[in-house]
Formats: structure tokens, C-alpha cells, sequence
């Protein structure tokens, strides 16, 4: 089978499993309006800081994942761009903890 | 000379050239945005007091905002479901509707600006609107941007659906993947800027 057939024929199993996609998309649809709705109700509660910041990002992180397993196809995506994104992934987490390592505070430059 | 990889796949990496291409610039577009959101956090930690985003921001409107946005990420991928089944009518309503979700996202964030505004609330008066100003002024960037993006595949991109049905398709799932990016950063930006 030459690669030109290959596509072609995994555009039309996708099409084939096209409905049930549609379905899932619509589930996730409500479960983001929910998910939206769940995060402005809990900013009206009376939390601390820390556990506002907690319960916001936990709901962003469910919705995110939402997006981009189902949106952006992620949970059936080739290993090579899942590898793309597990190294984005670490270069962010780094990026993001950098603030608290560069502090003056920060638990090796107080030495 | 044809661009290679559009339809079929590589061998190599088993995708075509414009899937691994939209992701790894979604890979360098989480660094921007993270390089931001690292210096709001650093700018916001050592702050001696913030703001809540509700005291500043309208809260009710950024909601509408959000559902707005959300909406035209299943527009989106409705638009490329159409494709897949050959329902080319189907896909320039979806996609019709995912440019017009986008605008009304951008007319709203007009008000809120111009509200801002109005109160003389501009990026110099402190580092709360400072980063506001910077994060959404960015992401309304981006809006612009995937709009622009799909209305080109909506008017005078989509003749190609004529000629090579697949190609065309692959180019508006890989525009959709930035659409669903843009909507992923706003689903992030949202609490963090409005609710906390």
C-alpha cells in the first residue's frame, strides 16, 4: 500500500467514526459550559487565597484537558507530537518555578 | 514543485508535514505565553497587596467571554467533522459561525476595554492592569490572528476543496488546533486574571 492510499484510507475510517466523534464533542461542549459555570460559582464563595487559586486552576487544568484531548484530537495523536508536548511540558514547568528559584528569597541563593 | 507531506504521511515521523508544523509552533507558543504568565506570578507574589480580578474586571461579562469562546471551539471542530463527512455547506456554516464567535469575542473585549479606558485605567496606572493589558492584549492578538486564518479558508482558501478535498481538510484541522490553542490559553486566563 503506497502512503498516498494509507491517508486515504485513514480519512475515510475517520469518517466511518465521525458520529461517534460529534457525540463526544458535544459532551465535552456541556461539560466546559458546566465546568465555567462551577468556576465563577466558587469565586463568589469566601476561600482563602490559596485555596481559591487551588480550585480555579484544578477546574482551568479538567477544562484544558478537555480541549486539548478531545478538541485537538490529542488522545489519539501520534507518539512523536505527544513527545513534542511532554518536553514543552517540562521546559514549562521549569519556566513557570523559575520566579520562585530566582527569588532572593530562593532556597539556594539565601546561602 | 509540489509541497511534500500534505496529504500522505511520512515515514519517518508518521504525520504530515503541516501537523508536526502547527505543533511545534503551539509548542513555542506555550512558552510566550508561559514566559508571561511566569512574570505575572512573579510580579503578583511580590506585590505587597493585589487586587481580586472581580473588584477591577467585569466578571459577568469575561464569563459571557469564556462561553463565547468555547462555543467556537465546537463550531470549529464541527467545521472539520463536516469536512471529514463531505458536507462542504455544513462546513461554511460552522466555519462561518466559529469567525462570527470570534468577533463577537473581540467586540466585547472592545467594551471592556474602552470602559477602561474611559476611567483613565491604563497599562502605566499599575502592574494589575499592567499584566491585564498585556495577557489579553496579547490574546486578542491571537483571536485576530485564527480569524483571519479562517476566514481565508472560509472565502478564497476553500477552492481547494475543489481540487484536492483532503489537503483542504488537513488545513483547516491544523487551523483548528491553533483555534483550540487560543481558546485553552483564555480557558487559563480567565480565573487567573478575573476570578483571583
Amino acid at each position: 500500500m503506497t502512503s498516498d492510499h494509507a491517508a486515504a484510507s485513514t480519512t475515510s475510517d475517520h469518517a466511518a467514526d465521525i458520529d461517534k466523534h460529534v457525540k463526544v464533542y458535544i459532551k465535552v461542549f456541556v461539560a466546559l459550559i458546566v465546568l465555567t459555570v462551577v468556576t465563577v460559582a466558587v469565586s463568589y464563595l469566601d476561600l482563602s487565597i490559596a485555596m481559591a487559586v487551588t480550585v480555579a486552576l484544578f477546574i482551568a487544568t479538567i477544562k484544558g484537558s478537555l480541549v486539548a484531548g478531545y478538541f485537538m484530537h490529542l488522545n489519539s495523536e501520534k507518539k512523536l507530537i505527544h513527545a513534542v508536548l511532554i518536553l514543552t511540558a517540562i521546559f514549562f514547568v521549569v519556566l513557570i518555578l523559575l520566579p520562585v528559584l530566582t527569588d532572593s528569597n530562593g532556597f539556594w541563593l539565601d546561602e | 514543485m509540489d509541497i511534500p507531506y500534505t496529504v500522505e504521511v511520512r515515514r519517518d515521523t508518521g504525520l504530515t508535514n503541516g501537523k508536526i508544523a502547527i505543533w511545534l509552533f503551539l509548542a513555542s507558543e506555550v512558552m510566550l505565553f508561559g514566559a508571561l504568565f511566569a512574570s505575572y506570578i512573579l510580579i503578583r507574589t511580590g506585590a505587597p497587596d493585589w487586587p481580586r480580578g472581580a473588584e477591577m474586571l467585569d466578571v459577568p461579562l469575561a464569563t459571557f467571554n469564556t462561553i463565547v469562546l468555547i462555543t467556537s471551539s465546537i463550531t470549529m471542530v464541527m467545521a472539520w467533522a463536516s469536512l471529514m463527512r463531505r458536507r462542504f455547506g455544513t462546513y461554511r456554516i460552522y466555519m462561518g459561525a466559529t469567525i462570527l464567535l470570534g468577533f463577537v469575542f473581540l467586540t466585547v473585549k472592545y467594551f471592556e476595554y474602552s470602559h477602561h479606558l474611559a476611567l483613565g485605567e491604563l497599562p502605566s496606572t499599575n502592574n494589575f492592569l499592567a499584566v491585564y493589558y498585556t495577557l489579553t492584549g496579547l490574546h486578542m492578538l491571537h483571536v485576530g490572528g485564527g480569524m483571519a486564518v479562517n476566514a481565508y479558508f472560509w472565502g478564497p482558501g476553500a477552492k481547494l476543496w475543489k481540487t484536492n478535498p483532503v489537503w483542504f481538510t488537513n488545513r483547516v484541522e491544523h487551523s483548528g488546533l491553533f483555534w483550540h490553542f487560543v481558546d485553552l490559553v483564555w480557558i487559563f486566563l480567565f480565573p487567573t486574571l478575573y476570578l483571583l
